[in-house]
C-alpha cells in the first residue's frame, strides 16, 4: 500500500522553518523562467520565475487581474506564452501530448457539469480517459460525495459541484494538481471543508499549484507562497516569512496555520468527510506515523487522518 | 482506455446524454414524426415531381426524412457544441488525455446514428401508415444518402458553432436558417410550385441536394437510386466545413 511504504509526510500543521524558508530538496515539478504574456498592447505577465517542488502546495496569491489565471493556463497548456521557458513535469505544456495530460489534474475556475449524468457516471467517464485511474467509488468517497453517487449533477449544490470538480481532477491519479481559485464564492464552512480536501491531496503525495486571492487560504494551505501583482512577483516565501514581512505588528509568526475550529463546532454537513478526521483528533496521542499505519479501513481514510 | 475501446466509451456516454436530454427527445426525435403525421393528414392528393405525378405522402416521407437528418446532425449538434463549449466542458476535456478528434468524432457519430434511426422510423411509418414503399433496388442509394447527408451536416455544425456565441442563440439561429431553406428546397412543397429564381437560390445550398438524393430512391423505381451529383455536392459542403472547422474550432468559452 502506497502510504505505508512512503516516508512520513509533512503534515499541514508541522512547524516550519520561519527564518530561511527552506524547502524540501526534491526535484522541481514546475520550473518557469522569465515568463511573458501580452494581450495586444497590454502586457499581463512581465517576466516571472516560478519553481515548485515535488509534494508541496505552492500558492499563487494576488488580486484579481494580477495574471494568476493567465499564468496557470499557460502552465496547464491552454494558453501560449510570448516569452520565457516553462517546464511542467519535464515537458513544455505548449507541446505536451496525452501522456503528459494523464499526469496532471485540473480544477478550472468555473466549469459546469453535464446535467444529464449522475456523479458516478461522470467520474467513470473520466476514469476511462486515463491509463491508471483511481477507483471511481473511492474517489467519490474521498471528496465526500458518496451519498450523492447516483444523483444527477444538476441536483448538486455549488459546494458539491466543486467537490465533483476535484474528483474529476483526481480520478486519473495525477502527480500534479492545478487548483484555480478553488474557493471563490464559498461560504466559510464550505471553504474550510475545501481546505481539508486540499490538505488531503498533499497527504496523498500530490504536488499542488493553487491560485487564490484569499490571503488566509494561502496561509492555511501553502508551503510556499508567491505574491503576484500586475504581472510581477513582488514577494515570495513561506506563509510565516511573508506574514512577518507584511504585518510588522504581529508578535511572532505562527509556525502553524490558523487552527481549525474544533469538530463539535463545525456544521453537521461537514461530518461526512470529517468522520475519519474527527476520530483521529480524539486519539491525538498517537504519533502521526502510528495514526497512518494503524488505521483500519481503506487507505483513503488513512489519508484523511494523516492530513489532520 | 485507448483506441476503439476509448471511442466506444465516449460514444456510449454521448448517446446516453442525447437520450436523457428532453429537448433532444422532443425536437429531434418526436418532432419529425409529428410533422409527417400532420402533413400526411392535412395534405392529401397528389403532386408533381420531375414531371412525375406522385401521392402527397410519397412526397412527404423523403422530405421529412431530410428534415429529420438535418435536425439530428445539424440543428441538435450545433446546440450541443455551443453549450458544451460555453459551459467549459470542452475546455476541461482538453485537459484530459482524451484525443481532441475523439471528442468531435464521437458526438458526430451520435448525430449520424440518430439520423439513421430517425430515417428508419419515418420509413416504417410511411410504409405501414401510408403505404409508401421504397423499392429494394434503390434502398442502398437511400442508405448512402442518409449517411452522407448526416456526416456532411455534422461537419457543417462544427464549422458553424464557432460563430454562435451563446447556447441560447444556437437553436433560434439554426432553425431560422434552415426553415426558409426547407421551403425553397422542395422539402415542404414540390419544386414545381416554387418560382424559378428561388429554386436557383436553393441549389446553392446543400439542403436541396440532400432532399433530391433522398427523394430519388423513393420515387424512381429504376436505377440504383444513387443521386450521384447531388451527393457529391452535399459531400463537398461537408469537406469544406470540416476544413474550416479544423482551423477555427474553439475549445474554450468564447466568453473568456
Amino acid at each position: 500500500m502506497r502510504l505505508m511504504s512512503d516516508p512520513p509526510r509533512q503534515l499541514a500543521c508541522a512547524p516550519r522553518d520561519a527564518g530561511s524558508g527552506e524547502r524540501t530538496t526534491s526535484a522541481p515539478v514546475i520550473q518557469v523562467h522569465a515568463l511573458r504574456k501580452s494581450y495586444g498592447e497590454h502586457e499581463v505577465i512581465r517576466g516571472i520565475d516560478i519553481e515548485v517542488r515535488r509534494g508541496e502546495i505552492y500558492a499563487f496569491l494576488g488580486p484579481n487581474g494580477a495574471g494568476k489565471t493567465t499564468t496557470v493556463e499557460i502552465l496547464e497548456g491552454y494558453r501560449s506564452r510570448d516569452g520565457g521557458e516553462v517546464s511542467v513535469l519535464n515537458e513544455d505544456p505548449a507541446h505536451a501530448g496525452s501522456r503528459w495530460r494523464a499526469r496532471i489534474g485540473l480544477v478550472l475556475q468555473s466549469c459546469m457539469m453535464p446535467a444529464e449524468l449522475t456523479v458516478r457516471e461522470l467520474v467513470e467517464l473520466y476514469a476511462g480517459y486515463y491509463p491508471h485511474p483511481r477507483p471511481a467509488s473511492e474517489t467519490i468517497e474521498l471528496v465526500g460525495l458518496a451519498d450523492k453517487r447516483d444523483a444527477r449533477t444538476k441536483q448538486l449544490s455549488g459546494g458539491q459541484l466543486r467537490r465533483l470538480d476535484v474528483a474529476l481532477a483526481l480520478i486519473g491519479d495525477p502527480d500534479l494538481v492545478f487548483l484555480d481559485e478553488p474557493t471563490t464564492g464559498f461560504d466559510p464552512s464550505a471553504r474550510h471543508h475545501a481546505w481539508e480536501v486540499v490538505a488531503n491531496l498533499r497527504a496523498l503525495g500530490k504536488t499542488i499549484f493553487l491560485t487564490t486571492h484569499y490571503m488566509d487560504e494561502a496561509q492555511a494551505l501553502a508551503d510556499h507562497v508567491a505574491v503576484i501583482v500586475a504581472g510581477q512577483i513582488v514577494a515570495q516565501g513561506t506563509p510565516a516569512t511573508l506574514g512577518a514581512a507584511t504585518t510588522p505588528s504581529a508578535t511572532s509568526p505562527s509556525p502553524c496555520p490558523r487552527p481549525r475550529p474544533p469538530p463539535s463546532s463545525r456544521p453537521s454537513s461537514l461530518r461526512l468527510l470529517d468522520s475519519a478526521t474527527t476520530v483521529a483528533s480524539t486519539s491525538a496521542r498517537a504519533s502521526p506515523r502510528e495514526r497512518c499505519t494503524s488505521s483500519p479501513g481503506g487507505r483513503w481514510r488513512a489519508a484523511n487522518r494523516c492530513a489532520t | 482506455m485507448r483506441g476503439w475501446r476509448l471511442f466506444a466509451h465516449q460514444f456510449h456516454t454521448d448517446l446516453l446524454r442525447f437520450w436523457r436530454n428532453p429537448q433532444s427527445r422532443y425536437f429531434t426525435v418526436a418532432l419529425p414524426i409529428v410533422f409527417l403525421v400532420i402533413f400526411a393528414s392535412l395534405f392529401k392528393g397528389t403532386t408533381v415531381v420531375d414531371g412525375q405525378r406522385i401521392g402527397m405522402t410519397t412526397f412527404y416521407v423523403p422530405g421529412i426524412m431530410t428534415l429529420g437528418i438535418i435536425s439530428a446532425s445539424f440543428v441538435n449538434l450545433t446546440q450541443v457544441i455551443v453549450t458544451q463549449r460555453e459551459n467549459g466542458e470542452y475546455k476541461r476535456l482538453r485537459g484530459t488525455p482524451l484525443p481532441a478528434g475523439f471528442v468531435i468524432a464521437s458526438r458526430a457519430v451520435v448525430g449520424v446514428v440518430i439520423a439513421v434511426v430517425m430515417s428508419a422510423l419515418l420509413l416504417l411509418i410511411g410504409r405501414f401508415a401510408y403505404n409508401v414503399r421504397v423499392p429494394e433496388s434503390t434502398m442502398v442509394g437511400l442508405v448512402i444518402a442518409v449517411i452522407v447527408g448526416a456526416a456532411a451536416f455534422s461537419c457543417i455544425a462544427f464549422a458553424v458553432a464557432t460563430w454562435i456565441t451563446s447556447p441560447e442563440a444556437a437553436a433560434p439561429t439554426t432553425n431560422l436558417t434552415v426553415l426558409p431553406l426547407y421551403f425553397i428546397s422542395g422539402v415542404f412543397v414540390s419544386d414545381s410550385i416554387i418560382p424559378h429564381f428561388l429554386r436557383d437560390v436553393a441549389t446553392v445550398f446543400p439542403i436541396h441536394h440532400l432532399d433530391e438524393a433522398i427523394l430519388r430512391p423513393v420515387i424512381h423505381t429504376h436505377g440504383s437510386g444513387i443521386a450521384g451529383s447531388d451527393l457529391l455536392i452535399v459531400a463537398a459542403w461537408g469537406v469544406a466545413a470540416l476544413l474550416i472547422a479544423t482551423r477555427t474550432f474553439r475549445w474554450s468559452p468564447l466568453a473568456d
